[in-house]
């Protein structure tokens, strides 16, 4: 079946709206090259905030303590649907570089979803620890959850705005599916398969990891 | 249909192959928390979780964020601040845990 979605591009229906590559030194995008630097940094952020987490987790003198509250089950759940929020964004980019609308728009609302309902997880996570008795304030366990948790919980929702305005602007047909508007939807999704790794390592290190 | 589409670009994979890849994932997070509830494997608990962690992200990075088929520059860039960061984690845990007599 034909792909009845696709939008018409400048370089002709149907044909496939490869990320723009400009003439550049290194012949690659320079958006998407800083982009992985940026990312490259990053690794270093939340890497200080890991190591802060995992020297301090046991040092706490008052409870409560990480074996009391950590619920991993819950906590499967919001990563499951976190990886499963990345397959929708490699799907939806998919979809946008190959002139699919369809499949482009559907991609990114599943992403949004997904983000926005592991948010949800992570709000229940944060009220129910705070009514055990958990806050920031409490432990050098809740400073240092809260301050990884919550960065991390600050990038998921920098990710669901972006790609909220980016699927605004691509529903409304302000761009058409052109090289420009698939590079931006590239550089979305690189950003939230980041957010989607960094969680792999939270969840291994902080929840499973006793 | 979508599964009759070619690969748009060499080495980046169609749909079904992303399916395959978030179904891997997922298997491996089920595994991770099984082995988490069994006491048996308490004593090799750390090392299967790191090594399934390592699994899931680098399944993550080659197919997902294309670092397979792209440039290997981008790898370049990303790879060595993330190896800087794991020293950085892996030094002070050792410090401040194994060594806190220098740490502490």
């Amino acid at each position: 079946m034909e792909n009845t979605a696709a939008m018409p591009a400048p370089h002709g229906h149907g044909e496939p709206a490869h990320a723009a590559h400009p003439p550049t030194a290194t012949g690659l995008s320079t958006w998407k090259l800083g982009f992985w630097i940026f990312m490259g940094s990053e690794t270093l952020f939340f890497g200080t905030l890991i190591s802060t987490y995992m020297v301090y987790k046991h040092e706490s003198v008052t409870g409560p303590f990480p074996t009391d509250l950590l619920d991993i089950p819950l906590t499967s759940v919001s990563t499951f649907v976190l990886l499963m929020s990345s397959l929708a964004m490699v799907i939806a980019l998919d979809g946008f570089q190959r002139n699919d609308r369809r499949m482009g728009l559907g991609g990114l609302m599943g992403v949004i979803i997904l983000g926005a309902g592991f948010l949800g997880f992570q709000a229940y996570e944060f009220t129910h620890f705070y009514h055990e008795g958990l806050t920031l304030q409490t432990n050098l366990f809740g400073s240092s959850f809260f301050v990884l948790t919550g960065f991390h919980g600050a990038h998921v929702t920098i990710g669901v705005i972006w790609l909220l305005i980016l699927w605004i602007e691509s529903f409304r047909g302000r761009f058409a599916v052109t090289n420009e508007h698939a590079l931006k939807v590239e550089i979305a999704g690189l950003y939230w398969h980041f957010v989607d790794i960094v969680w792999i390592a939270i969840f291994t290190l902080i929840y499973l990891i006793e | 249909m979508a599964e009759h589409h070619e690969a748009h670009e060499a080495g980046h994979m169609t749909w079904r192959g992303y399916v395959l890849i978030g179904i891997i994932l997922t298997v491996i997070t089920g595994v991770e928390v099984a082995i988490f509830y069994i006491p048996a494997l308490a004593a090799v608990l750390v090392p299967t979780l790191l090594v399934l962690s390592a699994t899931k992200f680098i399944l993550v990075v080659l197919f997902y964020m294309h670092l397979k088929a792209d440039s290997p520059i981008f790898s370049r860039v990303f790879f060595g601040p993330m190896v800087l960061a794991v020293f950085v984690v892996v030094g002070l845990v050792i410090l401040f845990k194994v060594l806190p007599e220098y740490g502490g």
